[in-house]
């Protein structure tokens, strides 16, 4: 298009070159210049995707679209993929997110591991990851997506295992991994699908996998639409933590807590709604597919806060946290709303980034103590930490004006929309966020301090290089969300307006397409303008996470002995059911594992392997060469005359036989 | 093969008489190989054999008119020489060893 989209391939390509710099040169570099590479380049990608995101917005509306051709990767007969990056209103605002925070999080980084032995290493991963989420980000066809997407899978496997000397670590990164796998494997084949649905049908040469030939051609697609978008939708439970699928996030708590900022919560984890955002013109056309994503996506939001109100790690809470706020995005792309959904990728990637790196930053001062029961009274230690997670904790909340306030009451308003049902439940888990992150925040930084005295001694607020972006993010975990100020609050609701063009292919392309729209957005359009029931409902909401928040500072601060004798109450078995998060890894391990594992001992390793592949193939073949053997030595029996007898005999009969053959 | 009372009649020597000399030689000389148990015997018979095919290369070389044949001969001669007494050497020391020259006696090279 213009010379100047050349910029994309270099905002992809600098975090390759620091990972390369750090990856192979890290042991013979300082800590100071590795942090310099490492932060350097994400920051001069961050600057350059700011450049890129104001030449986008010079563009009109209707034309927003940036498209960087690198090269032709697989041109194999009718399948053409390229290598090509594309920066439109959906990619930019998550290409901003991802440098962003990424950079925000890569100077914590520098002060949390600080003087660890693997700095280097840490350090190449972590732009690493960058990189690959780049590729998510931008690429222009599903097949460098799906590269994008393995490698934040890779990268997520390695820096959970990253202090892999405890074989818990290195145990939690293979869970994520192959629980990841499955799911990755749904995605393959929906891949698959599709290019089976298109091959053929479109045009000679064309760029089959492209969104935008993917999109163009939605009419081929209609009949497999449910199959492809529900495949697809399996991966998007692995990779972001859904019911069935979400069991591996929690553990991935085993990385460095940086780690869990910036890939466990603020970007990788919101690799499926950013694929189905992507993928928008296939979900427009499959109402099945959509009522899936959105009935998982709110039972996953409710189930998932549940068992956050008894875990007892800072880190376990904020991960089942996580899974919770993952389940809401779903819940929005599910009701057909996917700008909603990214707007709440992006408030969300600001204040759950910065409950990560505050907890991270009191995990530090408390010297790696990760139990909130032996915490307490921080907010005098370390007053910048608690301010900034106050404010994250009233965004997670929902409260006025903090960010997420704006997207998860439009998530909920337009469930309402859709079915009151959807709302309840995401209403409920909504009271529930506030309950468990008012317990957390009174558990950590109100009452008596519980620490032994030896660690109270050397409490003190991190370095600079911590609270910074702890300070930053604070400040967008208020203001992040007021790019989405609702109109029926006096506001424009700009993030509305930017995504909009990205979503509207639906009514352009395809009968199937127009008609399914207007079914999702059908209630959209009526109740659209019912200020009443936008206001209602927004009370409703904020009075219930008020409630929620009240209840659980006033439980865990003036009442601490409630919760026990609520168990008691109830004797005990839904908490006992809360505190081992339902079973659910006992109940895998039940059904899925242990099946497999008896399988491949007694059938697979001892029938099929040492019976077969071992027994019958490879020593059978030695066996019967052996034999071959045997009877072959008896005509070596040394005497010379044999031979000769043995070598006359076999040239007579060959010159018999040439003789009769070719003369007869 | 001509009949002997034409071979009288015409003493034209010709290609057939060569090969049929030839080919007497060369199964008289494997016959020897394979019953013969005495080393020198059988060494004699390749000897034979060898000679026999030397004077096939010479037959085909006049009748064909092409030296080369006659090349071939030296060839084999200088082999066949070199092999003797490389062979009768061998020979000699298992004689040395084994006090025989019966080749059923020698199957060491069966283990």
């Amino acid at each position: 298009m213009h010379e100047s989209t050349e910029i994309l391939r270099w905002i992809v390509a600098l975090p390759l070159i620091g990972a390369a710099l750090n990856g192979f040169l890290n042991r013979r570099l300082p800590e100071a210049v590795v942090s310099a590479i490492g932060i350097g380049s994400v920051a001069v990608s961050f600057g350059l995707a700011l450049k890129a995101f104001f030449l986008l917005r010079a563009l009109p509306a209707e034309g927003r679209i940036l498209h960087d051709f690198v090269y032709q990767w697989i041109p194999v007969g009718d399948l053409q993929v390229d290598v090509g990056f594309t920066l439109d209103p959906l990619s930019g605002a998550m290409l901003l997110l991802v440098t962003g925070v990424g950079l925000l999080i890569h100077i914590y980084s520098s002060g949390y591991m600080h003087s660890d032995g693997g700095f280097g290493r840490y350090f190449a991963y972590l732009n690493l990851f960058v990189f690959s989420m780049l590729i998510l980000i931008t690429a222009d066809n599903l097949l460098l997506l799906f590269v994008g997407w393995e490698g934040v899978g890779l990268c997520s496997y390695l820096l959970i295992g990253f202090w892999f000397h405890e074989i818990a670590n290195s145990a939690a990164g293979k869970k994520a991994f192959i629980v990841n796998r499955i799911g990755d494997f749904g995605f393959l084949i929906g891949i698959f699908v599709i290019v089976r649905a298109l091959m053929g049908h479109v045009d000679e040469g064309a760029n089959i996998l492209a969104f935008s030939t993917m999109a163009e051609h939605a009419d081929l697609l209609a009949p497999v639409a449910t199959l492809a978008g529900l495949l697809l939708f399996v991966g998007a439970t692995g990779k972001s933590a859904q019911i069935p699928l979400f069991v591996w996030l929690p553990d991935a708590m085993a990385g460095p807590t940086p780690v869990s900022a910036l890939i466990h919560a603020a970007t990788m984890v919101t690799a499926g709604v950013y694929m189905m955002a992507r993928m928008s013109f296939l979900y427009d056309l499959t109402p099945v597919a959509l009522s899936v994503v959105a009935v998982v996506g709110a039972l996953t939001a409710l189930f998932a806060a549940t068992i956050g109100l008894a875990q007892t790690d800072i880190k376990k809470v904020l991960a089942y946290s996580t899974v919770s706020q993952l389940g809401y995005m779903f819940l929005a792309c599910g009701v057909g709303a996917y700008g909603v959904g990214i707007f709440h990728v992006l408030t969300h990637a600001f204040f759950k980034a910065l409950l990560f790196l505050g907890a991270g930053s009191v995990i530090h001062g408390m010297h790696h103590e990760q139990d909130m029961r032996q915490m307490g009274g921080l907010r005098k230690y370390m007053p910048l930490t608690f301010m900034t997670m106050m404010a994250a904790t009233l965004a997670i909340a929902g409260i006025f004006p903090f960010a997420g306030f704006f997207s998860k009451d439009e998530i909920l308003y337009k469930a309402w929309l859709q079915s009151p049902a959807l709302w309840l439940v995401g209403f409920l888990a909504a009271g529930l966020t506030a309950f468990y992150m008012a317990r957390l925040m009174a558990m950590t930084f109100f009452g008596e301090c519980r620490a032994p005295d030896e660690t109270k001694r050397h409490l003190h607020e991190s370095p600079w290089s911590m609270v910074g972006p702890l300070v930053v993010l604070g400040i967008l975990s208020l203001v992040g969300g007021w790019m989405g100020w609702p109109e029926f609050l006096g506001g424009s609701n700009a993030i509305h307006h930017w995504f909009a063009p990205v979503f509207e292919h639906g009514a352009a392309h395809g009968v199937a397409a127009t008609e399914v729209v207007h079914l999702v957005e059908g209630g959209a359009a009526e109740g659209g303008h019912s200020v009443a029931l936008e206001w209602t409902l927004a009370f409703l909401s904020l009075g219930w996470a008020a409630l929620g928040l009240f209840g659980g500072f006033f439980v865990y601060l003036k009442r601490p002995d409630l919760p026990g004798r609520a168990q008691q109450w109830v004797s005990g078995i839904p908490h006992r059911l809360i505190e081992n998060k339902y079973f659910v890894d006992e109940i895998y391990d039940a059904v899925i594992v242990w099946p497999i594992h008896r399988l491949s001992e007694t059938f697979l390793w001892r029938v099929v392997d040492a019976g077969i592949i071992d027994g019958l193939m490879v020593n059978g073949v030695g066996r019967f060469v052996g034999l071959v053997g045997q009877l072959l030595r008896l005509v070596q029996n040394g005497l010379l005359r044999w031979y000769a007898y043995s070598f006359a005999t076999g040239v007579l009969v060959i010159v018999i036989y040439v003789a009769r053959h070719y003369t007869g | 093969m001509p009949d002997l009372q034409s071979l009288g009649d015409n003493l034209q020597v010709g290609l057939e008489h060569y090969l049929t000399l030839s080919v007497m030689l060369f199964s008289i000389g494997t016959l020897g190989v394979i019953f013969r148990r005495n080393v020198l015997v059988m060494f004699m018979s390749v000897e034979l054999m060898l000679t026999s095919v030397n004077i096939s290369l010479v037959a085909f070389s006049r009748y064909l008119d092409d030296l080369n044949g006659h090349v071939l001969v030296l060839f084999v001669l200088a082999v066949a020489a070199a092999e003797a007494g490389v062979g009768l050497a061998i020979l000699v020391e298992i004689f040395k060893k084994r006090d025989t020259v019966d080749v059923d006696e020698f199957r060491q090279l069966m283990e």
